[in-house]
């Protein structure tokens, strides 16, 4: 070897630098593989396929955390409006979804007739169907694209994306930060949740849509198969997102990203735009939020602008912070670990716990305790459940300050064993 | 000797208080110069009103021999024209090892994408490796910055400064905090960093100005007292008024 790659070694790939990657993936490819084998539509049944979309669903929510922890954990933009993203997304894939499946229904009803029916016709009846409840007929202008599936597919990334950057430009341009920042985003999810709630946003109200489960022109495949489509591609979508944020962070922009966080003034005067650089992380994560709702609804089977509200990013807040921001694997343990329990919790699953004359009914109180486990995680544990694993590898290695591993001198250093 | 930054006739009030009272100010291409005055003279706001952090009322800022104004730039902008500065209290990334934040100081393009496609090559490694000998900071070149003491923090800041490779160094009471051995080891960095480009010091402290042996500029209520060797400012009346009399 010469001396010129001993002074500078060659760069090794991402995922043997940062071994969490492929543990995480490793795990994750596991997880996919078993819960495959025990599903009903591929393996022994003994996962109900109502438990394989929520596993589906929860991995997509370890996804959107991933965009959560990117933009507060590493960026420091304490974002309340992520979900809105996410919900973005869930209606530009539901539009076509509903789109389709009526058309469907539609044109067979409409085939036993003598005259074969004009596409005129037929869009009327499709807006009948879709616009019924909301009392109009006509479809509104937004669902212009809703026939084309690689249109509204298109829309899952243009939309949020343009939202999230026009939204993005005007607040950090005004170097608005902060609490404030937060509290503007929350206006913007509150904003929007309350004209989708509305019947003539062209979104069928608070009815939102629904029947997303079932996929047009496949209804002979049982729901079981759909589930597992659906929890391959979750999960699929999670790895090559935890992949895309490692990658990202792990260079110098995560570097900028981090210092942008610490103390941003600085890195103004080290030359960085430190709005530009906010502007892409808060639009990227958009994105990656709209993927993960676009891939979270067609398993949730409705979506409604109820799920666009403010709590739920909140909810996504609490998830990051109690996995543990600033480190990718603690947003997803978080995600999993608090939508799972909380499911549990509030499916009815969990025993009443009495406690004298007061009987505590988890469905009503785990957001009780979800808020003092927040309360908790933040006083006493800023590090989340994440904190753990530096724990346990504190343990596992002392910090020798570089001296010899072995008994002997001359025995693999530390600084050695850690390349 | 040609000039690379010219301020003339700024001024600026915060609240009706007049914190900078029609400012001029002019430094070389390769000069080394100290800025005294005693607290409230404007000092801290002369920088802020050349690196863009605030904009002055009135008056004119130019830099660089085209002469540009420099009083529509963005903090980021006026930093990638090439002035550089040092605060007061050292700020560095603490959470980030030595060498992350000689990489990110190293003059590099800063759009954000540049900034997401660019790995290191062996260059910039070796680049940042002679940084760190330079401020003696090579043993620690993987530490976390937050781990340093206040001299070794000072002079990573130092350090990250002479990475973007600064036309003109704006630096902010450098030895405060320092041993004695630190400040001369400091006083040869600013002096030679001198040689090649323009460096601005801000000191209260007289005996620290006298080793840096150069021009010296009194501010005082936020205006030019006066300006010249050390020995000559301080012979001055209205000097030796402000700092000892009243």
């Amino acid at each position: 070897m010469s001396d010129m790659t001993l002074s500078a070694p060659a760069r090794r790939p991402l995922v043997l630098r940062h071994p969490s990657v492929l543990v995480f993936l490793t795990i994750l490819a596991l997880f996919t593989l078993g819960v495959t084998l025990l599903s009903e539509g591929a393996g022994i049944g003994a996962i109900s396929t109502s438990f394989v979309k929520t596993l589906g669903k929860t991995l997509c929510f370890c996804l959107v955390a991933l965009a959560m922890d990117l933009v507060w954990g590493y960026c420091g933009i304490l974002s309340l409006g992520h979900m809105a993203f996410f919900g973005l997304g869930g209606y530009a894939v539901g539009m076509w979804l509903m789109y389709e499946r009526t058309r469907m229904i539609v044109a067979d009803s409409l085939a036993a007739a003598e005259l074969p029916p004009t596409a005129q016709e037929i869009s009327d009846g499709i807006a009948t169907q879709i616009f019924g409840v909301v009392g109009a007929s006509e479809f509104p202008p937004v669902w212009a694209f809703a026939h084309s599936l690689p249109l509204q597919l298109a829309a899952v990334v243009v939309v949020p994306g343009l939202l999230a950057l026009v939204f993005g430009w005007l607040a950090f341009r005004s170097r608005v930060t902060g609490v404030y920042l937060s509290i503007l985003t929350q206006a913007m999810t509150l904003a929007l949740s309350l004209y989708l709630f509305q019947n003539d946003s062209g979104l069928r109200g608070n009815n939102g849509l629904s029947g997303l489960q079932n996929l047009p022109g496949l209804d002979d495949i049982p729901q079981s198969a759909v589930s597992l489509w659906f929890f391959w591609a979750s999960a699929l979508a999670l790895g090559v997102g935890y992949l895309f944020c490692a990658w990202l962070v792990s260079g110098k922009f995560g570097s900028v990203i981090r210092a942008i966080r610490d103390d941003e003034t600085r890195v103004r005067f080290l030359g960085y735009p430190v709005e530009g650089f906010k502007l892409v992380v808060f639009t990227l994560t958009a994105v990656i939020a709209s993927i993960a709702g676009a891939l979270y609804y067609p398993q949730a089977g409705i979506i409604n602008p109820a799920e666009i509200a403010p709590i739920a990013s909140i909810y996504l807040a609490v998830w990051v912070a109690i996995g543990g921001r600033g480190r990718l694997y603690g947003a997803v343990i978080g995600a999993g670990f608090v939508s799972l329990l909380s499911t549990w919790f509030t499916g009815g699953q969990a025993p009443d716990l009495v406690l004298g004359p007061l009987r505590i009914q988890w469905v009503d109180w785990w957001t009780v305790l979800l808020g003092l486990s927040f309360v908790a995680v933040t006083l006493f544990a800023p590090k989340g459940i994440g904190g753990l694993v530096d724990l346990a590898a504190r343990i596992k290695s002392p910090d020798r300050h570089g001296a010899d591993l072995g008994p002997d001198a001359g025995a693999l250093r530390e600084r050695e064993a850690d390349q | 000797m040609t000039t690379l930054l010219e301020v003339s006739g700024v001024s600026v009030s915060f609240d009706g208080f007049r914190a900078i009272n029609n400012l001029s100010f002019q430094i070389g291409e390769a000069e080394l110069r100290a800025v005294i005055g005693p607290n409230g003279a404007g000092k801290t706001t002369f920088m802020d009103i050349v690196t863009g952090k605030t904009r002055p009322d009135e008056g004119r800022v130019t830099y660089g021999e085209k002469s540009v104004s420099l009083l529509s730039l963005s903090e980021s902008r006026i930093a990638q024209m090439g002035i550089g500065r040092k605060f007061q209290r050292p700020t560095v990334f603490e959470d980030q090892s030595v060498a992350d934040n000689l990489m990110m100081a190293l003059k590099k393009d800063r759009n954000p994408f540049a900034v997401l496609m660019f790995r290191p090559v062996a260059a910039d490694r070796d680049r940042v490796a002679e940084l760190a000998d330079e401020i003696g900071l090579s043993a620690a070149l993987h530490r976390k910055a937050g781990e340093l003491s206040h001299g070794q923090k000072q002079w990573l800041e130092i350090g990250m400064l002479l990475a973007q490779e600064p036309r003109l160094l704006l630096v902010d009471e450098p030895a405060a905090g320092m041993t004695l051995a630190e400040r001369e080891h400091t006083t040869d960095l600013l002096k030679e960093a001198a040689k090649t480009r323009a460096v601005v010091v801000v000191e209260h402290d007289m005996e620290f100005v006298r080793r840096l042996d150069c021009k010296v500029t009194v501010l005082h209520e936020g205006a030019v007292l006066a300006e010249g060797s050390l020995d000559h400012v301080t012979r001055n009346e209205q000097v030796i008024e402000v700092y000892l009399g009243r």
